[in-house]
């Protein structure tokens, strides 16, 4: 019906946006300082060698040509090859995707299923011990590093009590329940933050909503208090938590680079550090779009799910 | 006693955290009988909507009934249990609201609405197809137009009247035998309002309910009213047969507030000829919405060609109901929306399509009131800082500025002593006329006042429109006055004007339009005045 036409209009107008990201990720990189084929030649190489690889790199040409050259593989869904590897982008991507976009599902799916209920009991029972206490933690999320909760898990769950291993991944084909007890301490450690964040606004939101005179006429037709708050208050107030989880998402990307190491888990955000230490070009633009590509995409998701939590938003 | 549905005795609220123990309502008797609508009749504060939620048994947080009874067919309310009030709400009492746009909940379906009450107050499990039929039926008993359809339509999508309807087929849904009515209506057009009234009357009548009807309105009262009980600051002053109540009022108070139902009848033709124009609007247009790059969108038009002349010293009032374009009208001679198109002579000079920078030397002559005195001041501005803020803004040192606010509040009736209070501090009353003097601060030549005592009490109400009455005689000022009321406009304005969808349907001097309305919808309107047969 409508939605799939929304979809598609929607669709076409991330295409400017994704141009920009890729004009920037080039950029970016052109004026950073830094040169791959003085990396990839050695300390000895003789000019005239520096010279053959840069223009069997193409790195010789003007910098629009650059762009436009590989502005036009990307448009055929060519990421390039890498300088380093020879190997295309586009497989070195997605031998790393795995564990980044299961260790980011990991923790925005239990972020949310912790940090909703969370926020709804803290403002339903507000200003009792679970709203003060999680309140309390939530600070306590924002307040410290990534990494420094990371090593803490390891110590407490893997070292003194041996619950999960202290690094290293499996992947699916060994299993869920391989997978799922592998990436436990790495969606904890990345969890935190995005509890304490969706608890906040799913408590500032759910008390605005709890005001509202539609929840004291739930009340007075008698319905019991958990239909009133989870039914009648909760879907009113998932705009504002949707949306906050759309930026958790972005946010994540950044958390994963570092949880990645910390945990030594072999997913994209390991490609990005070595690629940008070798000046890979070529890869660290794919990565860039790949990111810059999800990033959209969740914005529109989250787009057209107001339209299903709240029928007086139109689909536009 | 057989008959009564609810028998309040002794009622006394207090504030639980209060040091003071202090009590919102003190020692209220209220009796509700089969068949009967007893109306509780009172200003803000006086503790009416306190005496509906205590026998609801959903009194805010802090407030807690600690001495009387509430019985309901003889059960004792008060002590009951919560789960036992669960039941009862919804079942045996039903209960509306006076806003219906956000009393029903915007992100389900009326049918799911209705459907839950069905589903929570019993334990077997209902086939979809019996609840829809149910559901339907409540809705159509509301005499609603398409109900099957109306069932899977959002709040949104319904009009104000419809939404009331869908609350009250909400709240009969399980047959109670206690219908409570907070302001049901007060929210409503006057058109609305009066097919509401005739609703619940007929409900009464239908189902030998009892009502239990809060409002402000002595004109609603004398509509509906079996019985009625007058309510001051807490405690009950008056009670009795309506009849009665209206015509032998043995309290100052009640004489006071019935007094005070406008009852549309200029006291003094003020009726200045052929004074020189301050405002001419010609041809004025105003549309919402862009036709689109394809030419889909949708345009409304709110005004169309609206045309008036207003003169120093006269008062025009603007009349209306929700969605005829007064306000949309208001705010573009104002300038505070850019028209589509037209003309609006301000002075002699055309503001309609002027831009900000050319216009702002001529602000200063055309100030405005809106309707909510509570949200229209800074809450953290202090009432001196608001009304020099302005002063100050047209060119005056602060000095000047400060004397020059002296004469604005005793010029509205306040105290020069309060510019260091803040807004809260005030009666909603008080605010009003605060907002006034500082509509005035840059000494305007035009005030144009929109819905400026739809909010306030009806004593309250009184007293704005006789100091609107005495600034025009004393400052030669022209005003725009919008309202939704008829009766408002009767005892303030020179001339009238109606406005619906967009188009003045009919203008002249006030006398004329309420001795002989010529419009169809001039003439629905003042048939729809509540309290008519009696006031007027």
């Amino acid at each position: 019906m409508a939605v799939a036409g929304v979809l598609l209009k929607r669709s076409v107008s991330v295409v400017p946006v994704l141009a920009v990201v890729a004009l920037i990720a080039f950029l970016l990189l052109r004026f950073s300082s830094g040169d791959p084929v003085a990396q990839l030649a050695g300390d000895n190489a003789d000019p005239a060698a520096i010279v053959a690889i840069r223009a069997r790199l193409g790195l010789d040409q003007p910098l629009p040509m650059q762009f436009l050259h590989w502005l036009w593989r990307l448009l055929q869904g060519d990421l390039g090859t890498s300088i380093v590897s020879n190997q295309p982008v586009s497989t070195l991507i997605a031998q790393r995707i795995g564990p980044t976009l299961s260790v980011s599902i990991t923790t925005i799916v239990f972020s949310v299923l912790v940090g909703v209920p969370i926020g709804v009991f803290a403002a339903w029972r507000r200003g009792g011990w679970l709203d003060r206490f999680a309140m309390w933690t939530s600070v306590t999320g924002f307040a410290v590093p990534t990494f420094a909760i990371g090593y803490f898990w390891i110590y407490l769950l893997s070292m003194q009590l041996g619950l999960f291993p202290v690094q290293g991944y499996a992947p699916l084909s060994a299993g869920l329940g391989v997978l799922l007890w592998h990436l436990a301490l790495p969606t904890l450690t990345l969890s935190l933050v995005y509890v304490a964040l969706i608890a906040r606004v799913a408590r500032t939101s759910l008390l605005e909503v709890l005001n509202e005179d539609f929840v004291r006429t739930a009340r007075a037709k008698g319905l019991p208090e958990r239909i009133v708050v989870f039914k009648h208050a909760l879907r009113n107030a998932a705009v504002p938590i949707v949306s906050i989880v759309g930026i958790g998402v972005a946010l994540l990307i950044g958390g994963v680079v570092v949880t990645e190491s910390v945990f030594n888990l072999p997913g994209l955000g390991r490609l990005t550090i070595d690629s940008v230490l070798a000046r890979d070009y070529p890869v660290i633009q794919g990565i860039i779009m790949v990111f810059g590509g999800a990033y959209v995409a969740i914005n529109l998701l989250v787009d057209i799910s107001y339209t299903f939590f709240d029928p007086r938003i139109s689909a536009q | 006693m057989s008959g009564a549905v609810l028998k309040v005795a002794g009622l006394t609220v207090e504030l639980t955290h209060d040091a003071d123990g202090r009590r919102i309502v003190r020692d209220i008797d209220v009796t509700v009988p089969r068949g009967q609508i007893v109306c509780v009749v009172g200003e803000s504060g006086s503790g009416k909507s306190v005496t509906a939620f205590s026998v609801m048994g959903l009194l805010p947080q802090g407030l807690k009934p600690v001495a009387g009874s509430i019985k309901l067919l003889g059960e004792e309310l008060i002590g009951a249990t919560s789960d036992r009030m669960r039941e009862l709400r919804g079942s045996r009492i039903g209960m509306i609201f006076q806003e219906p746009m956000t009393a029903l909940n915007p992100v389900m379906t009326v049918r799911e609405q209705l459907a839950e009450l069905i589903e929570w107050h019993s334990e077997k499990r209902h086939p979809k197809a019996e609840v829809d039929k149910r559901v339907l039926a409540a809705l159509e008993d509301m005499l609603l137009p398409n109900a099957a359809q109306m069932m899977h339509a959002y709040p949104h999508q319904l009009s104000g009247g419809q939404r009331q309807r869908v609350m009250i087929a909400m709240a009969m849904l399980l047959e109670p035998i206690l219908l409570i009515a907070d302001e049901p209506t007060t929210a409503l057009d006057v058109t609305t309002q009066k097919q509401i009234l005739v609703l619940i009357k007929d409900l009464v009548k239908r189902k030998n309910i009892g009502v239990l009807f809060i409002t402000h309105d002595f004109g609603v009262v004398a509509d509906i009213a079996d019985q009625v009980v007058v309510m001051q600051k807490g405690v009950v002053v008056e009670s009795g047969s309506a009849d009665a109540v209206l015509k032998n009022p043995a309290q100052p108070y009640t004489r006071l507030l019935i007094e005070s139902v406008p009852k549309g009848i200029r006291k003094s033709a003020e009726m200045r000829e052929s004074s020189p124009a301050v405002l001419e609007v010609k041809a004025l247009k105003m549309t919402y919405g862009h036709r689109g790059f394809f030419g889909r969108g949708r345009v409304t038009l709110a005004v169309k060609e609206a045309a008036f002349t207003l003169g120093r010293g006269e008062i025009l009032g603007v009349v209306g109901e929700s969605g005829s374009g007064k306000s949309t009208l208001a705010r573009c001679v104002s300038r505070l929306m850019k028209p589509t198109g037209g003309q609006i002579s301000l002075l002699g000079t055309d503001i309609a399509r002027a831009s900000n920078e050319t216009l702002r030397p001529h602000r200063r002559y055309i100030q405005v009131v809106f309707q909510d005195p509570y949200r229209s001041l800074n809450p953290r501005l202090s009432v001196g800082q608001s009304l020099i803020e302005g002063v100050v803004n047209f060119g005056a040192t602060p000095e000047a500025a400060r004397a020059r606010v002296a004469t604005l509040l005793e010029l509205v009736g306040m105290d020069t002593q309060i510019l260091d209070r803040f807004p809260h501090e005030f009666s909603g009353g008080q605010r009003q006329r605060i907002c006034i003097a500082r509509a005035l601060a840059s000494e305007p030549q035009i005030l144009i006042a929109d819905e400026a005592v739809s909010a306030l009490d009806v004593t309250v109400q009184a007293q704005v429109l006789k100091l609107f009455a005495d600034l025009r005689s004393r400052l030669g000022l022209a005003m725009l006055f919008i309202t939704h009321d008829l009766r408002v406009a009767g005892e303030l304005c020179d001339r009238i004007m109606v406005m619906k969808s967009g188009e003045i349907v009919e203008s002249g001097p006030t006398a004329d339009i309420f001795g002989n309305p010529q419009h169809p919808y001039t003439q629905a309107l003042f048939s729809a005045a509540p309290g008519r047969e009696r006031f007027q």
